[in-house]
């Protein structure tokens, strides 16, 4: 890595700080009550959480900081939070 | 809707600013330059030589966001590049309402095109939550306490929007985390009128306020809920939309206990005095926005 | 050897100094400019408005910003946009933009700043020195330092080259002194368009903001990687020592006029006493020099132009064989009781094989006027130096005993 005249950076590239292994507890879905409302999707600060083919959703753990919003604000409970076993 | 925010950053769990900074760029879309100044969404998102941004994005200074954005409007214009290109500053309440409030005021009396995004967690949080213009009365902070003579932040919240609609600004709104689609919606207005709009964005701070990580959209919420924080669009001086809350307003201590720095207000002798001033507070706004 | 200046007289017209400047600063093609009103700078950005008015500077935006604070914070966008920019300040304006001049630097971004030097506050003043912009020497920019308003004006397009070198992109301050070279009329040669299109290459820069190739700029660095910004800004202002000779080199090229490079000499070959300054004050040594050589007395004089990056190869061999070297400065470092030129002259020939005394005069602050007869005084004291040795190392100047 060189250091650009002014420092500019390129785009997206904190993808390579993992920041999941700040997790405490980590959000589990129950894909039975799930209706793939995309609330979670949308509030999560970490971007951490990505579309399925089957319109379902899939936790990133590898960014995932275990903040629980998702879980908090999901309409039909369909998320807990479990602690995380290292 | 695709996030423009990398993941990565290093925000706190929870942080209400990457969810703003998030919910921002989904309603200005791919096409847009982000001018940052500086605070706690500039350093989380950008350790050199990382940044969390899929956009293009610019921090210069603590108090010239909205100056540096007004020089790349000119720029974009001059080079013949504007196009629908929008140019967007996000900055937090301290940057804003504070120090930034001389270059705010300039680029907005000069009409340029862009729209500044104030995400209002209440307090300088970077610098490890001192109190700014926008703390609201009697919340504690480093630099403004609850003590055994004190009941916390002297002074009510400066009401910016309200200094941005007698800028003559075209559009200006309040938005809540809470209600993600409504602040993408206005956000997307607010890019796509021409001259200067406003959107200031309620934000509250796991960290700062003292409540669970979970909780960041739920306290957002229920400022929305007990009139604290009213929602409401102004266009080019009239009031055109407001968020009514009808029978589900709630008592302000709903949302007072569950912060850490309103809890003296729930221990201290006369704290039930000071809570009614603040129920206070959200009458008049109740009153004054008919929600 | 110096290339002799060719001004074309029957292209020169009468106009003030500002105007000088504004017109240069047109012919550069801007495309944002962003300006706040202060005296004495007011007219050169009331000239830039008036050529906006009329329709002359195409493709660009003019900001009529709110201070100088955002008239700088402007620029950092619009330079970051691709724009090349231009701004035009002075004293306390300067000092307002203090935190800025750090920024943009740092940032690598080739904005071009007219200073109409002045005193700074308090007590107010209005006139001129050079305590606004030696104040900022440390923000890395490069400063240059013009002696007429032929110079200034020429000195616009020079700064635009070398900053905008992709070995440098580093800002720079073209300094003009308030009042005596702003404010003044005399014949100069506009800067001609058609040269300007030929000397200055479009500002072309590899990373701009822009949505199709989304860069982020100003991000913060710890201190794993601090130490290596600041190294890159000095590797870059010392590349524009030679750059700075270079342009001035090219720019007689073209235009074939030439103030020198980094410094200018004037009859110092065989000077025994050489004096240093910067500015206006330049053309009045000059005149006392041509009196006393007519007395045999041999002074020369080096002017700088270049006071960042700071010439300590070029001052060293003007000097090196002189008997004594007087150093003239508009500015003081309080506290220190020594002007800035006359202590990084000395501290340049430090550690060098070069013995010469340096003696310093700390002169015509806040626009006290700089008489032909005090320049004489010191160019005796200097001569009582070379038989004497040192007595006073720096002092001020004309100091009014009565009023203290």
């Amino acid at each position: 890595m060189k250091i650009l005249p002014g420092g500019v950076c390129e785009a997206g590239t904190t993808r390579v700080n993992k920041t999941g292994g700040w997790r405490t507890f980590k959000p589990v879905y129950d894909y039975d009550k799930c209706i793939k409302c995309k609330l979670c999707e949308l509030l999560c600060p970490d971007s951490a959480v990505n579309p399925r083919d089957d319109g379902y959703f899939e936790f990133d753990y590898e960014f995932c900081k275990g903040c629980g919003i998702c879980a908090n604000e999901c309409p039909k409970s369909a998320i807990t939070m479990v602690l995380e076993e290292k | 809707m695709k996030s423009l925010l990398a993941p990565g950053h290093r925000g706190c769990a929870g942080c209400c600013d990457a969810m703003a900074a998030k919910f921002t760029l989904m309603g200005a879309g791919e096409d847009c330059i982000v001018i940052n100044p500086t605070g706690c969404l500039e350093v989380m998102t950008t350790p050199f030589p990382e940044t969390a941004w899929d956009v293009p994005w610019v921090h210069s200074l603590f108090e010239n966001a909205a100056a540096v954005g007004a020089g790349v409007e000119a720029a974009l214009k001059a080079l013949g590049k504007k196009g629908n290109t929008k140019v967007v500053v996000m900055g937090g309440d301290g940057a804003t309402l504070d120090i930034g409030m001389r270059s705010i005021s300039g680029a907005f009396e000069r009409g340029h095109d862009f729209t500044y995004v104030c995400i209002d967690n209440e307090a300088y949080m970077n610098t490890g939550v001192q109190r700014s213009g926008a703390t609201p009365y009697n919340a504690s902070t480093t630099t403004s306490p609850s003590g055994k003579v004190s009941f916390g932040n002297p002074r009510p919240k400066k009401n910016m929007p309200a200094i941005m609609v007698a800028h003559g600004s075209p559009y200006v709104a309040t938005t809540s985390l809470a209600y993600p689609k409504d602040m993408i919606k206005k956000v997307q207005k607010a890019t796509e009128i021409e001259g200067p709009s406003y959107i200031h964005c309620h934000a509250p701070c796991t960290t700062g306020w003292g409540f669970d990580t979970s909780k960041t959209v739920e306290v957002a919420r229920m400022a929305v809920q007990t009139g604290l924080w009213p929602l409401y669009e102004v266009e080019n001086g009239d009031i055109t939309k407001v968020r009514k809350l009808g029978k589900s307003i709630k008592p302000v201590e709903d949302y007072l206990k569950m912060q850490r720095r309103f809890s003296h207000l729930f221990k201290m002798e006369g704290g039930e005095e000071e809570i009614a001033k603040i129920q206070a507070i959200a009458d008049k706004n109740i009153e004054v926005y008919g929600l | 050897m110096a290339p002799e200046n060719k001004l074309d007289k029957s292209k020169m017209v009468v106009v003030e100094g500002s105007y000088a400047v504004a017109h240069a600063v047109k012919t550069c093609r801007p495309n944002v400019i962003s300006a706040y009103p202060i005296t004495p700078q007011t007219h050169i950005v009331e000239d830039l408005s008036q050529f906006m008015a009329d329709g002359e500077i195409p493709n660009c935006e003019y900001i009529n910003v709110e201070s100088e604070f955002s008239a700088l914070s402007a620029l950092v966008g619009s330079s970051a946009a691709g724009a090349r920019c231009y701004s035009a300040t002075t004293s306390q304006g300067l000092e307002l933009m203090h935190e800025v001049l750090f920024n943009i630097s740092g940032m690598r971004l080739p904005v071009v700043m007219t200073i109409a030097n002045r005193a700074v506050s308090a007590p107010i003043s209005i006139w001129n020195d050079h305590q606004d912009a030696i104040s900022q020497r440390d923000t890395g920019w490069i400063q240059l330092y013009a002696e007429n308003t032929q110079e200034i004006s020429d000195m616009t397009a020079q700064a635009y080259k070398i900053s905008e070198d992709k070995d440098i992109l580093m800002p720079a301050m073209t300094c003009m002194d308030g009042f005596i070279l702003s404010h003044v009329y005399e014949p100069v040669v506009l800067l001609e368009q058609d040269l300007t299109d030929e000397f200055l290459p479009k500002y072309e820069p590899e990373n701009v903001l822009d949505p199709k190739n989304p860069l982020s700029f100003g991000a913060f660095a710890d201190p794993n990687y601090y130490t290596e910004f600041r190294y890159l800004q000095e590797q870059a202002m010392q590349k524009a020592l030679k750059k700075i000779e270079d342009v001035a080199n090219e720019f007689y090229d073209v235009y074939g006029r030439y103030y020198g490079g980094l410094i200018d000499e004037y009859r110092t070959d065989d000077a025994d006493i050489i004096i240093m300054a910067m500015g206006s004050i330049v053309g009045t040594i000059k005149d006392v020099i041509d009196k006393l050589r007519n007395r045999n007395v041999k002074v020369g004089v080096l002017k700088v132009r270049s006071f960042r990056p700071f010439p300590v190869e070029a001052i060293k061999n003007v000097v090196k064989d002189a008997k004594v070297v007087v150093v003239l400065d508009k500015n003081i470092s309080l506290g220190l009781n020594e002007g800035a030129l006359f202590t990084e002259t000395k501290s340049s020939l430090y550690n060098t094989d070069v013995r010469v005394p340096v003696v310093g005069y700390m002169i015509g602050h806040g626009g006290r006027d700089i008489k032909i007869d005090t320049i004489e005084k010191i160019i005796d004291e200097a001569t009582e130096v070379m038989k004497t040795g040192i007595k006073i190392e720096s002092q001020f100047t004309d100091v009014k005993e009565e009023l203290i």
